[in-house]
């Protein structure tokens, strides 16, 4: 499918993400102008406070968006997922080009100038709201101008704790091998920089006093290009503050939560249509990185969401790996009672276990079957893995001891989704990817066997809130044992490989299965 | 003490130090109503430290300064300075406003009639020879130097002070452009009849407009008198000053 066809078939969705994209960013820009400028006009006041201040903003400004998303989380008020979290943390970075920028300002006023003031009998909030802001405005807008396309390029990875926008395309075509989607997405969020860049330029030229005798008409221009911004920024709050951002969590909406992978937003879907089906009203909260779906789970921000237990067992409860899936499955449901007051669900009868996976052609080409056959070639491969896979206590460095991997060089440590293609496209040798994963089958990889029964097992189950057993119980029985580790890599395919969207792959599999 | 209704302004033993550094040391100064005071001498002398504590800008570290029989630091800051003129060196208007609205900028703030306004407005330009009807809307970088320090003055004769404070506000002029402006500007003043205390370095601009020359070194009076009284005397300072004129 070409870019020009997908984007036919997708406006309509694009349209809704560009618009929950501008929300973010008109917010967060009117929150950081707001709390901003006057703070930046009391450090010109109080000029002591200014290197502390400035230094805090900076020092914020440097914490990685994903982190600063993931610390925010756990945090009563500010915190949870969703818009909320997204627009502070997109505030906090806004701050220090307004901030700064107000100082530098207000400072470079013509001292003569403001000397003049004084002497003319003007008070200070005179001199402040007649001479510095009037002639510091074009310094300032240059900062908010920088702060929007700041936020323009932050707000891409808000989708990561679930408040949409035209992040949700980038991880999407990522996780999916998806160029038109990944395109579509970083295309538009690029634009819609460099618009709002313009559009603000404009504005800024309008308070160039030196033009302004010259050149009346200009004015016009510039109201006109601020009035478009002001008007598309509108649109997108009007239309959409209802639907992201619920008025009231009643009682009966349940919030499902999804990892950022296909095969979770698919599990979770498939419960979510469940749920909807009996009449209850759904809050879909997916694509959520890292562990942030059991902090939202455990912060009452979600109610439920798919989950693995090798997976909860170890990153979550800190547990060594161990192999007996049933061990694993009780300590983790015991525990998950005892510490968190969450339930875990009958399993859903696949597993998703580490996958390591090589080119199928390198494997039939050297009978590669098992793990331990791969060992001897792999001193000279270039292996790639996900960052999950590097860091947890069941990845890399357990792995690579109970089999004795020596690689020589140092495996590339990598987004999972580009592993595949990675390893694909031959820049790598050797990934750790999940068994169901329908691009296995699509791009001619092989899975070798865990001979030594290293992997623990990652049954699929749902985690869920207590207080949310009784409505849950009756969907969480009729899924026990329902999704075969075939079909889900079916599943997989149809949203990775056939393009389907997970909502028409669930809804396909609901009917088939007469659920 | 007592107090002379003829004494615009007063100095009464003033100092001014900033730190150990004495700018200003026990100053006896008395200003007549009507009389133009021109401060004399060269830059660190005190003279423009001495012009700032007439409107305030600045206060006293110890004396006092009057302002129409009354202790500058009793006087509300506001109020004093926009009852009093201020010319500044380069003219100081603001950039961002056209000529009409720095003049109109006192009558503004203290709220006065708005049509009122434009008219005394118009009136000042033409006043400091200006063709309202070609410059009230021009900016003030699109000005000469000479028509910027014209807008200045205009502008402080808006609120009709009767005291007006100069810093030396035509010290970036071109000569010829300069002489001109001196001359008109001594008219305008005898004839409007008000205060004015000019501030600087030139001998000539000091003929030319002062009632009274005062001649100031390191602080404190070195002279004080009439410019004939000026020229006859011994001192060795006004000798020297007068020196430079000669050649």
């Amino acid at each position: 499918m070409s870019l020009l066809e997908f984007l036919k078939q997708n406006w309509a969705e694009l349209l809704v993400l560009t618009r929950e994209h501008l929300v973010l960013v008109l917010v967060s820009t009117a929150l950081a102008v707001s709390i901003g400028v006057p703070l930046g006009v009391l450090l010109t006041r109080r000029k002591s406070l200014q290197t502390p201040v400035l230094g805090i903003a900076n020092i914020l400004q440097t914490v990685p968006s994903l982190a600063l998303f993931g610390l925010l989380i756990p945090l009563p008020l500010v915190g949870g997922i969703g818009a909320k979290t997204a627009v502070i943390a997109l505030t906090v970075y806004s701050f220090l080009p307004v901030i700064r920028n107000t100082v530098t300002g207000i400072l470079s006023v013509d001292a003569k100038t403001r000397e003049a003031a004084v002497a003319m009998g003007m008070t200070d909030r005179q001199i402040l709201r007649m001479i510095e802001l009037p002639l510091a405005a074009p310094v300032i807008l240059t900062g908010i101008r920088v702060a929007v396309v700041i936020a323009v390029g932050v707000a891409t990875v808000a989708a990561a704790v679930g408040a949409g926008g035209l992040g949700t395309y980038i991880f999407r075509g990522l996780r999916q091998n998806d160029n038109n989607l990944l395109l579509a997405g970083a295309l538009s969020s690029a634009l819609l920089a460099l618009f709002c860049d313009f559009a603000l330029g404009q504005f800024e030229k309008s308070f160039d006093y030196k033009t302004r005798a010259a050149n009346p008409r200009r004015k016009y221009v510039a109201a006109g290009a601020l009035a478009l911004v002001l008007a598309i920024f509108g649109l997108g709050f009007i239309s959409n503050f209802e639907s992201r951002i619920p008025s009231t969590i009643a009682d009966q909406t349940i919030r499902v939560g999804s990892k950022d992978f296909t095969e979770s937003v698919i599990l979770a879907e498939i419960l979510a249509q469940m749920l909807e089906k009996r009449g209850l009203a759904v809050e879909r909260r997916f694509e959520l990185g890292g562990n942030l779906a059991h902090d939202a789970l455990v912060s009452n921000n979600l109610d439920v969401y798919p989950e693995y237990t090798g997976t909860a067992y170890t990153a979550i409860l800190k547990h060594p790996p161990v192999t007996d899936t049933t061990r694993v499955y009780d300590e983790t449901k015991r525990e998950y009672a005892e510490k968190f007051d969450l339930l875990i669900s009958p399993p859903l009868g696949f597993s998703n276990d580490f996958a390591i996976l090589v080119r199928g052609a390198q494997a039939r080409e050297n009978g590669l079957r098992t793990i331990s056959d791969a060992v001897p070639l792999a001193r000279g491969w270039q292996a790639g893995f996900g960052q999950d896979f590097m860091s947890r206590a069941d990845g890399y460095q357990g792995f690579a001891k109970a089999y004795g991997f020596d690689f020589a060089r140092q495996p590339r440590e990598m987004d999972l989704s580009l592993t595949y293609r990675a390893l694909a496209a031959g820049q790598v040798d050797i990934i750790a990817g999940n068994s169901t994963d329908g691009l296995i089958a699509a791009l001619d990889l092989f899975q070798l066997a865990d001979d030594k029964k290293y992997f623990p097992p990652y049954q699929a189950v749902y985690i869920a809130r207590r207080d949310r057993a009784e409505i849950l119980r009756e969907p969480f029985e009729k899924l026990n044992d329902a999704v075969s580790t075939d079909e889900m890599r079916r599943l997989n395919y149809a949203v990775d490989g056939e393009k389907l969207t997970p909502k028409q792959a669930a809804e396909n599999w609901l009917k088939a299965k007469g659920l | 003490m007592s107090e002379n209704p003829e004494n615009a302004v007063e100095f009464r033993d003033v100092g001014f130090q900033i730190g150990a550094a004495k700018i200003l040391d026990r100053l006896n100064l008395e200003i007549r109503r009507g009389e133009i005071l021109v401060l004399l001498g060269e830059s660190g002398c005190g003279k423009t430290t001495t012009l700032k504590l007439i409107n305030r800008l600045i206060e006293p570290t110890s004396g006092e300064v009057l302002v129409d029989g009354r202790r500058t630091i009793e006087w509300d800051a506001i109020r004093l300075r926009r009852r009093t003129g201020y010319v500044l060196q380069e003219a100081g208007l603001f950039p961002h406003f056209t000529v009409a609205e720095n003049v109109a900028l006192v009558p503004r703030l203290e709220n006065r009639d708005a049509a009122e306004t434009n008219r005394k407005v118009l009136q000042l330009l033409e006043m400091v020879g200006l063709d309202a009807a070609k410059f009230a809307n021009r900016m003030p970088h699109e000005l000469s130097g000479g028509q910027r320090q014209r807008v200045g003055v205009a502008r402080a004769l808006a609120a009709n002070p009767d005291l007006l404070l100069l810093d030396e506000p035509f010290g970036a002029l071109d000569a010829l452009t300069r002489v001109g402006l001196q001359k008109e500007f001594a008219g305008l003043v005898r004839e409007l009849g008000k205060t004015a205390v000019f501030v600087t370095h030139d001998l000539h601009e000091a003929f030319i407009l002062g009632t009274r020359i005062c001649l100031m070194d390191k602080g404190t009076i070195a002279f004080l008198g009439t410019p004939p009284q000026f020229r006859k005397s011994e001192l060795p300072l006004v000798k020297n000053y007068l020196e430079t004129i000669a050649n």
